[in-house]
């Protein structure tokens, strides 16, 4: 298993062929490659416009959307999206940083409709926002529910 | 006195069909269709989903699955426990095939840790595998046609299962919760007899197969619920995230066994099964073609076992064998040091693909570089698939609703995690 592990400009420079790279060079605000999986991450303004540009880039199959909190860090939530491409065989990660000042950020339920259910879930357990959804409400949780589980400044627990 | 259909409903009915004419104000005189409850206590819907469905006489015009009955915050338990107690964890998600589970977390994980697996342990990882693909096959053909009428099946299917559950006893102590797989390799070899007893099952189990298609293949009753039911194409699958054997009965040949190839799968020869169809009888041919595909990987993963150790040198991460931590001072301190402190996993994230019975199986693993996984998340195949349950059903009849479940193969263990 090769350990090269290459950064924002390593990426850009040698990576350049890739086809996320290439489509999403102007939107990029950071690139990593390691453990043979790219991750980029994008503005959380821009992510349908990123997830278009990987679409059309022959990355046709969204696989995961999910979510993790860096708390206390900021940007707290990481919002993060698997993308698989059936013909390249290869995936390539998204990440949208959301801080906790606006936790809200697009949907792209209207690019893939797969994302529906994966966004309610981290609506659901982390409280991120997401705008233009067709019907955002809990999905794991009871409807009435106290609080987003899954951020780590909720207590495993629960509150008691 | 109710002035509206909101007011008759259960609360929260109006939530669950967005879009449905339960939004607005209907006059009742108007009102020719009926909101139905399914589940989540009903005997076909495989767990406790529950389905809220708006029909006309018969046919079906809105559908809406809700689910959460089972949610029990596997992912946040995660977050709790040191990266080998996850192992028993992601057990518990889909009940039906554990294995794949446990492999599925173990690859992530190893990848973290950049191990190296021994062939031997990576045959039996592959092997394992693919009996725990038999054995989810074969619950699911034995309900799908309990719910459609066909109950002999169910038992002929249980005995073969029986036997795989006594095979798992064998080498794991356990007939479904089986936490065989270890971060690093396997937890120990199996007994002598092993071998011998899966040889005979394999030399079996294509002759069970062609008996449980002799039982149904031909049947008029199960051919006239099967055949041009739950159309799904392939556009619509891609769009919603279906995958394994329901993407491939729409068309779309993928799958990760061959073309993204984890724990040695690259070294198997196989086909894939795959109908243009798409509809609900495509799904049952594909399943029962991936079984006959199933026999033959294990088969080569039997006779083809090499020699060698079953898990990784790393005695920092594996603990020691039983004998070695009684005689050696060393190992008696990095089995203590194992399982008090855990072993750290360096600083990084990970997400590993696994084709499981129903579809892709995707573990993301986010590590800060301490004993405890920072996030686990699961990327479950039945949570995708149920999203294009709608899709399937719309403007079929109420009866076709039980076809449709039985055939995307739902465990509601991984869908509420």
């Amino acid at each position: 298993m090769p350990a090269t592990t290459l950064e924002k400009a390593e990426v850009l420079e040698q990576m350049a062929a890739n086809p996320a790279v290439a489509a999403l060079s102007s939107l990029l605000i950071d690139a990593r490659f390691a453990l043979n999986e790219l991750t980029i991450t994008v503005p959380k303004e821009q992510i349908v416009a990123a997830v278009k540009a990987v679409q059309a880039a022959g990355y046709n199959f969204m696989e995961d959307v999910t979510c993790v909190d860096w708390y206390p860090s900021e940007p707290r939530f990481h919002v993060t999206y698997h993308i698989l491409s059936h013909s390249l065989k290869e995936r390539v990660r998204l990440v949208a940083p959301v801080g906790s000042e606006d936790l809200s950020i697009d949907s792209i339920t209207d690019v893939w409709p797969a994302a529906n259910f994966y966004e309610r879930e981290v609506f659901d357990l982390f409280g991120v926002h997401f705008g233009g959804h067709p019907n955002l409400r809990r999905i794991m949780m009871p409807d009435d529910w106290k609080g987003h589980p899954l951020r780590k400044d909720y207590p495993v627990e629960g509150y008691r | 006195m109710p002035t509206s259909v909101e007011d008759l409903i259960n609360p929260g009915v109006d939530d669950v069909i967005a879009d449905s004419k339960l939004h607005g104000n209907i006059d009742p005189a108007q009102d020719q269709t009926m909101v139905l409850n399914m589940g989540p206590q009903h005997p076909s819907t495989h767990g406790v989903l529950r389905v809220v469905l708006e029909v006309d006489g018969e046919s079906v015009i809105a559908l809406a699955p809700d689910i959460g009955y089972l949610h029990t915050g596997i992912e946040k338990t995660c977050e709790a426990k040191f990266y080998q107690q996850v192992v028993p964890l992601t057990d518990r998600i889909d009940y039906l095939c554990p294995m794949t589970n446990n492999l599925t977390y173990c690859l992530a994980v190893e990848k973290l840790l950049q191990l190296e697996i021994p062939e031997r342990a990576q045959y039996l990882r592959v092997l394992l595998n693919e009996l725990t693909r038999l054995n989810s096959h074969l619950v699911w053909l034995g309900t799908h046609a309990m719910d459609i009428g066909a109950l002999t099946v169910f038992l002929y299917c249980f005995r073969e299962r029986e036997e795989i559950l006594r095979i798992f006893e064998m080498v794991a102590g356990q007939r479904m919760m089986t936490s065989y797989f270890r971060i690093g390799g396997l937890s120990m070899e199996p007994p002598i007899d092993f071998y011998d007893r899966v040889r005979n099952f394999l030399k079996i189990m294509p002759e069970k197969i062609a008996e449980y298609e002799n039982l149904l293949t031909g049947n008029p009753i199960w051919m006239g619920r099967l055949k041009n039911v739950g159309h799904l194409s392939a556009a619509d699958a891609i769009a919603l995230g279906v995958t394994g054997p329901p993407l491939r009965a729409s068309g779309v040949d993928w799958d990760l066994r061959r073309d993204m190839p984890y724990s040695g799968y690259e070294k198997f020869k196989f086909d894939v099964p795959v109908s243009q169809v798409g509809d609900v009888w495509a799904r049952y041919e594909v399943r029962m073609k991936e079984m006959y595909e199933s026999v033959k990987i294990a088969i080569q993963a039997l006779e083809g076992l090499p020699e060698g150790r079953i898990t990784a040198v790393a005695p920092k991460i594996i603990l020691p064998d039983r004998e070695q931590m009684k005689t050696q001072m060393e190992s008696l301190i990095h089995h203590f040091k194992i399982v008090t402190e855990g072993f750290a996993v360096p600083a990084g994230q990970v997400y590993q693909g696994v084709e499981s019975p129903r579809g892709e199986m995707g573990y993301y693993v986010v590590s800060d570089g301490t004993a405890k996984p920072f996030r686990v998340h699961m990327r479950n195949p039945s949570f995708a698939t149920l999203q294009a349950l709608e899709t399937m059903c719309k403007g079929r009849l109420l009866a076709d609703v039980v076809a449709v479940i039985g055939s995307i193969d739902i465990v509601l263990g991984e869908i509420d995690r």
